[in-house]
């Protein structure tokens, strides 16, 4: 198994007492498990502040979980030997939301993609930079755009720049936090494009995070929907897509395709999530079972899997 | 039909600082807006939608923007050369205006409460304690959990959503003819998203408010107006009624906006995107503004300029060859 995230659970102090010892926690990531094989693209669908972009920078080591493991080929990140875990490291890329402030203005492009094969000791020295030129051909830019800067480059261009970035580190694993989503449409659909491509041509697996149903069931395998911290769905996309089981994707799928199904409140604040089922302050199929009684993903047919126990009836 | 908005070739420069190179912001935009209507502008970044409603409210930032012809006629008045009190009298009382990042919009050392009695009082003359009766009966209005909490609480203390009820109850508290939504929810969450604009087309049926709902999405438009002007490098393109615009698209960019929406159908298959970027003001367009990305481009568009042909159904469309649908 490529990826395999067992029971994560991650937790920020948001309050601190007067030794500077933390009261309060913020629970980002509760309790999530999924695996990613090689060459599957994952989708992790979801509102701002339900943690999916936790999930992603725990995968590629940015954060530690507090609870659970993130194993990398079947090797738990944390207890690496931190050349190995560089190493390992190396296969696990990440490719950030705005394209504007994850690339350094002062760096030339030239040197943005050089570095992760110094740092990584990829190649003999000489061969890089003809490797880096490829590489640019591949993301659709030319080689006269190595010795520019980031400031001369579209917001779509810069995107790129970010996947050729992921690509140079030869990963064969890319966890893409909406990589389109401060696009325009028709720029994004040349995003999407290209990375439906290089999973096609080159097998690389994807962590795809968006907010976005749609654009997660255009590109993904699987899919997993989140809620405060939990996952609430998850399964094929032909599965959760054409015939959504949970009330929380029901809407969430209803709202992509434009249609106004009208949900009251807002998510709520994740320091402190509802007892019971996490969604059941908002849903409309609420009973009083819902408000107590946690909820567990159940299977609903193989690897499809939905936590809400009135799943037969909605 | 009683016309409220009407704009006529408006033109819009802009003075680079640094080289005095004149560039054009809108290259001739004429919309209609009739009372009670809503009208979606749609475009991509960079089109002008946004310069267009700033045009409407005069609030372009002049220089280095400036108005360079056309009129702005509002309730058959020219409006495009009041004075700076003039104004102040029209802004937020006849024309109201919610922008899309609601957080900075709202002023943080003020309580909601002040922010939203400050246009009562100083619009419609209330008295402090009306405009706070005025101010409750408004955010219980908006849809707002305990409204009488809310009123006392800072700007971030609230969430985006509520925000943004905060900034709609701004802007419709005097009871404006015309509400301007410049990109109302794109920052907030889809299940917001729907509130807001449900929300806003509510308050557009009870109190005959018509609205300009600027976007870059097309799929909130759908349900959410009564017609779509499709905007490209400062000119309308393809204007008609969302079933004209949906499923009869006649301009190649409107086919290439609706065909490059990815979905879960569409899997398997390319998205078409529209290659190149869109032109930057600086740049001199010869032909049709469109021609340098169009896929069925022909020689003609590159010489000469299309004019915008509107056909007896009213669904009008800036190209010589437009699609038949």
């Amino acid at each position: 198994m490529l990826l395999s995230v067992r029971k994560i659970v991650k937790e920020f102090p948001v309050q601190r007492g007067l030794l500077g010892t933390p009261t309060a926690f913020l629970k980002a990531v509760n309790d999530v498990s999924f695996d990613v094989e090689a060459g599957e693209v994952v989708g992790v669908v979801g509102e701002s502040g339900c943690g999916k972009s936790t999930v992603g920078k725990c995968i590629v080591g940015l954060h530690e979980p507090t609870q659970g493991q993130v194993l990398w080929n079947n090797k738990d990140s944390v207890l690496l030997k931190k050349d190995e875990k560089r190493d390992i490291r190396r296969e696990f890329q990440m490719v950030f939301q705005n394209p504007f402030s994850s690339l350094n203005p002062r760096q030339k492009i030239k040197d943005v993609l050089l570095e992760p094969l110094e740092v990584h000791s990829l190649l003999k020295p000489s061969e890089r930079l003809t490797f880096v030129k490829e590489l640019m051909i591949r993301v659709g830019l030319s080689e006269t755009d190595l010795l520019k800067y980031p400031h001369e480059f579209s917001g779509g261009q810069r995107q790129r720049i970010g996947i050729a970035r992921a690509l140079a580190c030869q990963p064969s694993l890319i966890v893409l936090d909406e990589p389109v989503s401060s696009l325009d449409v028709s720029v994004q659909a040349s995003i999407l494009n290209l990375l439906v491509k290089l999973n096609q041509d080159q097998k690389i697996g994807y962590l795809f995070i968006s907010h976005d149903l749609q654009v997660v069931g255009y590109i993904s395998n699987r899919v997993l929907v989140m809620y405060l911290g939990k996952v609430v769905e998850e399964g094929r996309v032909e599965q959760v897509l054409q015939n959504p089981k949970h009330p929380y994707t029901q809407v969430l799928l209803k709202a992509s395709m434009g249609s106004s199904m009208t949900l009251k409140g807002e998510p709520p604040n994740p320091v402190n999530v509802p007892q019971g089922c996490p969604f059941s302050a908002r849903c409309p199929y609420v009973e009083d079972r819902c408000l107590t009684e946690k909820q567990e993903l159940q299977e609903v047919e193989g690897r499809w899997r939905v936590a809400c126990w009135k799943w037969h009836e909605i | 039909m009683s016309e409220l908005l009407s704009i006529q070739n408006l033109e819009v420069s802009l003075k680079n600082p640094l080289n005095d190179k004149q560039g054009r912001v809108l290259r001739g935009i004429s919309l209609k807006l009739d009372k009670g209507k809503r009208v979606a502008l749609v475009g991509e970044s960079g089109c002008g939608k946004s310069m267009t409603a700033l045009s409407i409210l005069s609030l372009l930032p002049q220089p280095p923007m400036e108005i360079t012809g056309g009129t702005i006629r509002f309730k058959d008045k020219d409006i495009s050369h009041l004075t700076q009190e003039e104004w102040e009298a029209i802004r937020g009382k006849d024309i109201g205006i919610v922008f899309q990042d609601p957080i900075t919009s709202l002023n943080p050392v003020f309580t909601v409460g002040i922010q939203i009695e400050e246009t009562l009082r100083k619009h419609l003359g209330l008295s402090k304690p009306e405009a706070r009766q005025s101010a409750l009966n408004l955010l219980t209005q908006m849809g707002l959990p305990d409204p009488a909490r809310v009123i006392d609480q800072y700007p971030h203390q609230l969430s985006g959503g509520m925000c943004q009820r905060v900034m709609i109850a701004i802007a419709v508290a005097c009871g404006p003819a015309l509400l301007i939504a410049d990109e109302p929810t794109t920052a907030l969450d889809v299940t917001v998203q729907a509130q807001i604009l449900d929300l806003v087309f509510k308050l557009t049926q009870q109190n005959k408010m018509a609205v300009l709902l600027i976007t870059h999405d097309l799929r909130i438009v759908k349900g959410h107006a009564d017609r779509v002007v499709i905007l490209y490098a400062g000119e309308v393109m393809e204007e008609g009624t969302p079933n004209d615009i949906f499923e009869h698209a006649q301009h190649p960019y409107t086919e290439g906006l609706l065909a490059s929406m990815p979905q879960f159908d569409s899997r398997g298959h390319d998205l078409a995107s529209i290659g190149g970027v869109v032109p930057s003001p600086f740049e001199s367009l010869t032909g049709c503004a469109f021609s340098g990305r169009c896929s069925k481009v022909k020689e003609k568009c590159r010489v000469e300029k299309p004019t915008f042909v509107v056909n007896e159904t009213g669904h009008g469309v800036r190209c010589f060859y437009p699609s038949e649908k």
